[in-house]
């Protein structure tokens, strides 16, 4: 009964946001949609991140990598075939992909799935790893895939990039994907898998005892995570309408996890929460990287960077001082949302009370 | 017939030689005991057996459900737990921030079938799987009365009820041998006493066999039918109940340093 209402709920939310995502496609200005449309592609890579790093336990920070590789095959694959001459004038596209053409829904599935393949290669050495290690490693690999993205020319076009992309601005799209991925990771995570990639986090030895074999398991969230990372770096770069090696440097990767530590590690809905408020706040911060003038005086500190700065501190703040994020592991019920609604002041007092 | 036998194991971390030369024999449906002072090497001989720690010689050979001998030395714990050994630990290692009810799921995990897009996508036959597995779980939950505790998280629960917890996980996987650290470390003698009850119950009722690190002397004496002793790391006695507490190697070593504490 009470699962029958959530579920009925929760279609409703889906429709209602689908609906509002339609309003926003044709009825705000460019600027909205794109921050919208960004936030959307956030919310996915935040999601793909928080499988491995907030619900298996491992610390990975190879996302940017897994994105470039899914940007990079929509960037090859989806420039009109008449088109690529022009963008890859330094060097000739190689004959050998030069004429295939794939529409982007496709090569964002080829590109997610490229991602998890690399993952399997990058895994099988680095997952026996733990801790720091795994995190400089997985580091290591993202940077190592960016290099070889810049030097091989004549597929990807070097360091000049790729542009011509057919932009991606319908936001409809982009909240199918993103809706889809969302319901997808939500159910892996209530499965018997999801609950062994939790028994992963809590403790490794237990699980092991328990007949979870970890590589395999890790070695499967790694992948299912660098899939999703594919696709939204695939997202990413339709949505960019070029892909650049520089636009996937290592810290590209701290944005996500900003918004996973921010929303809770091993929170779904709180990487979804995570995901709006970097992007909103990444947007708001802008003003940072510009000049400003105060009374006729130039601001010296104020100038391109700078917002990363504060970005910085205040990931080292949120580390320090709030570890936990907004969800920490707990998910968003609609039980929990009835409560609250119905009594908004005794909410936070009686669950303060139950602990005690 | 044997159902677990070591030949030989023997572990050295560095210069420390924790376990040396075990020969341990188990039969199906015995209650045997290791016991012996702290730091005799009892936890090691566990975490060679199932896996954690691969001895620096001998080996350990296991008979499994097909009546067949495997040799298990050095296997990972996650393929020796699916032959059919389980274990507890010394230290409570519970997911502590798991609820209780997913602590003993996950212990099914390690039977289901399915691959993980037929469990993601909930397909008939991973829910079929899993409705199984829910009411096996609601009943040993039933069993050590934690059902109504259900959706509390691990570590919320008293240490006693952790003890039981942990020993229901085991349980779960279905194993043909249990292996019991320390299981009523920090128990009163009540709780002891039930402890006892439970151990037996469970060994007639799941047609198990047990093998467990004990101090409390009622319950070694009470329900073993065989004691092995440790003693820096050599077996200084196996037998009855009976002939280790007549043991004069035994009072020395062990019961002596017992009394006194
Ligand atoms: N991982 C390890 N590394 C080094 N020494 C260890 C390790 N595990 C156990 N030991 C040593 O082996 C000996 C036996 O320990 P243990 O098996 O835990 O004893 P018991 O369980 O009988 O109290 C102790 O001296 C202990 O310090
Ligand atoms: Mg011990």
């Amino acid at each position: 009964m009470a699962n029958k209402k959530n579920l009925i709920l929760t279609i409703l939310l889906l429709i209602g946001c689908f609906a509002l995502a339609w309003y926003v496609n044709f009825e705000t200005d460019s600027y909205i949609r794109r921050v919208v449309n960004l936030c959307m592609v956030y919310a996915i890579i935040g999601l793909s991140m928080n499988l491995t790093n907030g619900f298996t336990g491992q610390f990975s920070l190879g996302q940017a990598g897994f994105m470039a590789i899914g940007a990079y095959v929509v960037g090859i694959f989806t420039v009109p075939v008449a088109l690529r001459p022009a963008v890859f004038y330094a060097a000739p596209m190689n004959p050998l992909i030069a004429d295939i053409y794939m529409p982007l829904w496709l090569a964002l599935i080829v590109g997610g799935l490229l991602a998890a393949l690399v993952a399997f290669l990058i895994g099988t050495p680095v997952l026996r790893l733990r801790g720091d290690y795994l995190a400089v490693a997985t580091l290591g690999f993202s940077e190592i895939i960016r290099i070889v993205i810049t030097n091989a020319q004549t597929i990807t076009n070097g360091a000049l990039g790729i542009k011509d992309i057919p932009p991606l601005n319908d936001v409809r799209y982009i909240f199918v994907f993103t809706a889809v991925i969302f319901i997808f990771i939500t159910a892996l995570i209530n499965s018997s898998y999801g609950r062994a990639f939790k028994a992963i986090r809590e403790d490794e030895i237990a699980a092991e005892a328990m007949g979870i074999d970890l590589f395999k398991h890790k070695c499967l969230a790694f992948m299912i995570s660098a899939f999703f990372a594919g696709i939204g770096g695939g997202l990413y770069g339709a949505l960019l309408g070029t892909v650049d090696p520089k636009n996937f440097l290592f810290t590209l990767t701290y944005n996500f996890l900003l918004i996973i530590v921010l929303g809770g590690m091993g929170s779904i809905t709180g990487s979804m929460i995570g995901a709006v408020l970097v992007t909103a706040g990444l947007e708001f911060l802008r003003v940072f990287d510009e000049p400003l003038d105060l009374f006729g005086m130039a601001i010296p500190l104020f100038r391109p960077g700078f917002r990363m700065v504060i970005f910085s501190v205040l990931l080292m703040v949120l580390v320090l001082f709030w570890r936990h994020g907004i969800m920490g592991t707990r998910e968003f019920t609609w039980d929990k949302f009835i409560a609250f609604c119905k009594n908004p002041f005794g909410f936070f007092g009686r669950k303060g009370a139950r602990k005690a | 017939m044997t159902i677990l036998r070591t030949d030989g194991i023997t572990m050295r971390f560095g210069g420390v030689v924790a376990v040396n030369n075990l020969q341990i024999e188990i039969n199906e449906h015995e209650i045997v005991a290791l016991i012996g002072p702290n730091g005799a090497g009892k936890t090691t001989a566990f975490n060679m057996i199932t896996g954690v720690y691969t001895p620096t010689s001998g080996n350990v050979i296991y008979t499994d459900a097909a009546g067949n001998d495997v040799q298990i030395t050095g296997k990972k714990p996650s393929a020796i737990a699916k032959l059919g050994i389980a274990r507890t630990f010394q230290n409570i290692r519970l997911f502590k921030e798991l609820s209780v009810y997913e602590n003993v799921m996950i212990a099914k995990h390690l039977h289901l079938k399915s691959d993980f897009m037929s469990a993601a996508l909930h397909l008939p036959h991973y829910n079929a799987e899993q409705r199984q597995a829910e009411a096996e779980v609601e009943e040993l939950l039933k069993k050590v009365n934690l059902w109504d505790l259900r959706e509390e998280k691990a570590f919320s629960l008293p240490y006693g009820q952790q003890r039981h917890l942990e020993i229901v996980r085991a349980l779960a996987t279905k194993p043909k041998l249990l292996l019991l650290d320390e299981p009523a470390a920090g128990m009163n003698p009540k709780e002891t006493d039930e402890l006892t009850e439970f151990i037996s119950q469970i060994r007639d009722e799941y047609n198990l066999t047990i093998f467990m690190i004990e101090h409390h002397m009622d319950l070694v004496m009470g329900i073993s039918d065989r004691i092995y002793v440790l003693d820096f790391g050599q077996t200084i006695a196996s037998g009855t109940p009976l002939e280790i507490q007549n043991n004069e190697r035994v009072i020395a070593a062990y019961l002596g340093v017992e009394e006194d504490a």
